[in-house]
């Protein structure tokens, strides 16, 4: 079995993480673990290395050859995360979409938020789908020449955009 | 009003009381949240920190439930004020480790503490004696709720809230509890009840949190997943967790009395001489001994001495709490001899354990 860091020499150091029912192992060879502080069990979390390895690959493979992949908002790039193991801002999250997408799935119970949402976005996302509703509505008004209806759509349209709150609540 | 004006004193901050509070110190449920528009504090160069720590202290410091609060600026905090609030458990150590373009936000009640510009925008805790994790989540969910309208939140509809690293990514939740759990400990069941809590994806942690050790038979146990849960789910698993937890150190106590006595009363007789006569002690042979004290109140071997005592020590021996009460500079040994002087005086008039103990155990709670 091949190191799983350098992809070269033999693996000799074994581990293995049980979390939430999930087995995460990871394969090293003596200096691969030894840069990656496993050789010391108090400053090492299997969590940081695996959220390192995992993302720095699928990281890696997402960007083209030699170019490396950064966030366009804050600069950070994935040696940065790498290094740290903290993204650079909100969009990182973005940048990084495709390579953190497996680091979660191994970290976390979902990949899906469940819980609270901010009031201002969850009223944000109805009135979203409001004004597409209303949209698709009057785009089949005007298809079937139906301008009385499709005036009156224009204007609650018109309305939800500017006072989203009002008709929501109503 | 400076920190240690308004912080309110060791034997006050001992006299809070809660719901299962001879196992449960406390529970604790903390929030991470970060504006849109702005690098993470850990990545943000330091006129960006400080932009943001301006609006976010403004937003923090106009809520209702921060009326009358203590806010200060982290490097107009001196490193004993710091230490302090670790060890109160406000703020984390990583946090006091800051300075300028971080701050604090202390409520009144003491009960609710924000971090600014920790490792995320905001860390905000709702600190509780005693179980009430769910308690302890409302109080943080009404401040958060509060703050949503002040604040953008980088939130997204699939992610959750988005936080500097992704293990909090989601909820940005921690629930967690802190639990004394001596009789676990004697009775060598710790390690096993520690790999079970962990099986089930939470965390087991020491008295300070993560990489600490379990100094004074103290763990927190906390959940690790944020995403892909509700916040009231991972209450309710926690919750359930806890009281499973509870059972465990009750019956552990209660075999322990049976089977080996002992062995329990000459722990909690030894740490009772050590206490009332050492010359010098550490922090840490303080804080192992206190446990043992607390563990002979709850069985009721000492009769003068009221958990609220042992607890209020168990603050006073921690290091800076230790050096507030005097002006000169301490050095560790310095420490040691009067951190022993407290002890003693404490327990000067508190009388030695009853041999034979009285049984059954005086406030055994119900059901155990």
């Amino acid at each position: 079995m091949l190191c799983m860091i350098c992809q070269k020499k033999e693996a000799r150091v074994h581990l293995t993480d049980v979390k939430g029912g999930k087995v995460k192992k990871v394969d090293l060879c003596e200096e691969c673990a030894k840069a990656k502080g496993v050789d010391d069990p108090t400053g090492f979390a299997l969590a940081d290395l695996l959220l390192g390895l995992g993302a720095g690959e699928e990281l890696a493979s997402a960007s083209p050859e030699g170019a490396e992949l950064a966030c366009p908002v804050c600069g950070l790039t994935q040696a940065d995360f790498k290094k740290a193991g903290r993204l650079g801002c909100p969009t990182c999250y973005e940048a990084f979409a495709e390579g953190l997408a497996n680091v979660l799935k191994t970290m976390h119970k979902g990949t899906r938020h469940i819980g609270k949402v901010p009031r201002g976005l969850k009223l944000g996302r109805e009135v979203q789908e409001r004004i597409q509703a209303l949209q698709r509505s009057l785009e089949e008004a005007i298809a079937v020449e139906n301008y009385e209806e499709a005036a009156r759509l224009r204007d609650a349209i018109k309305q939800l955009k500017e006072n989203p709150g009002a008709v929501v609540a109503g | 009003m400076n920190l240690l004006e308004f912080l309110s004193p060791a034997t006050q901050a001992a006299q809070r009381t809660g719901p299962n509070d001879r196992i449960v110190m406390s529970s604790r449920v903390r929030l991470a949240r970060n504006l849109v528009g702005f690098a993470f504090p850990g990545w943000a160069k330091k006129a960006e920190r400080l932009r943001a720590c301006e609006l976010l202290r403004g937003a923090v410091v106009r809520q209702p439930e921060m009326r009358d609060a203590f806010t200060e600026s982290l490097e107009a905090l001196s490193a004993l004020d710091k230490q302090v609030l670790v060890e109160r458990h406000l703020i984390s150590r990583e946090h006091a480790a800051k300075g300028a373009g971080s701050a604090i936000v202390l409520s009144r009640d003491e009960r609710l503490c924000v971090m600014i510009n920790e490792e995320d925008h905001l860390r905000m805790q709702a600190l509780l004696p005693g179980c009430q994790l769910k308690e302890a989540w409302q109080a943080i969910d009404q401040l958060d709720t509060g703050l949503e309208k002040d604040l953008e939140y980088a939130f997204s509809h699939t992610l959750g809230y988005l936080t500097a690293c992704p293990t909090n990514l989601g909820t940005g939740i921690r629930v967690s509890a802190m639990l004394h759990l001596p009789a676990l400990v004697l009775d060598e069941q710790v390690t096993q009840i520690i790999q079970a809590v962990n099986k089930l994806g939470l965390a087991v942690r020491g008295l300070y949190g993560e990489g600490t050790e379990a100094l004074g038979n103290v763990f927190q146990v906390s959940n690790q997943m944020t995403l892909g849960e509700s916040e009231t789910e991972i209450v309710e698993r926690l919750s359930k967790v806890v009281a499973q937890i509870i059972e465990h150190e009750e019956n552990a106590r209660a075999r322990l009395l049976e089977k080996r006595p002992k062995m329990v009363f000459n722990h909690i007789g030894r740490a009772y001489g050590i206490l009332a006569n050492a010359h010098s002690v550490s922090s840490k042979e303080a804080i192992n001994l206190l446990s043992l004290l607390r563990l002979g109140v709850d069985l009721g071997v000492l009769p003068d001495v009221r958990r609220s005592l042992v607890d209020e020590l168990f603050i006073l021996s921690q290091p800076a709490h230790l050096q507030l009460r005097h002006t000169e500079k301490l050095s560790a040994e310095d420490r040691d001899v009067l951190r022993a002087d407290m002890l003693r005086a404490a327990l000067r008039d508190v009388r030695r354990p009853l041999t034979p103990p009285p049984a059954p155990p005086l406030d055994k709670p119900p059901g155990a």
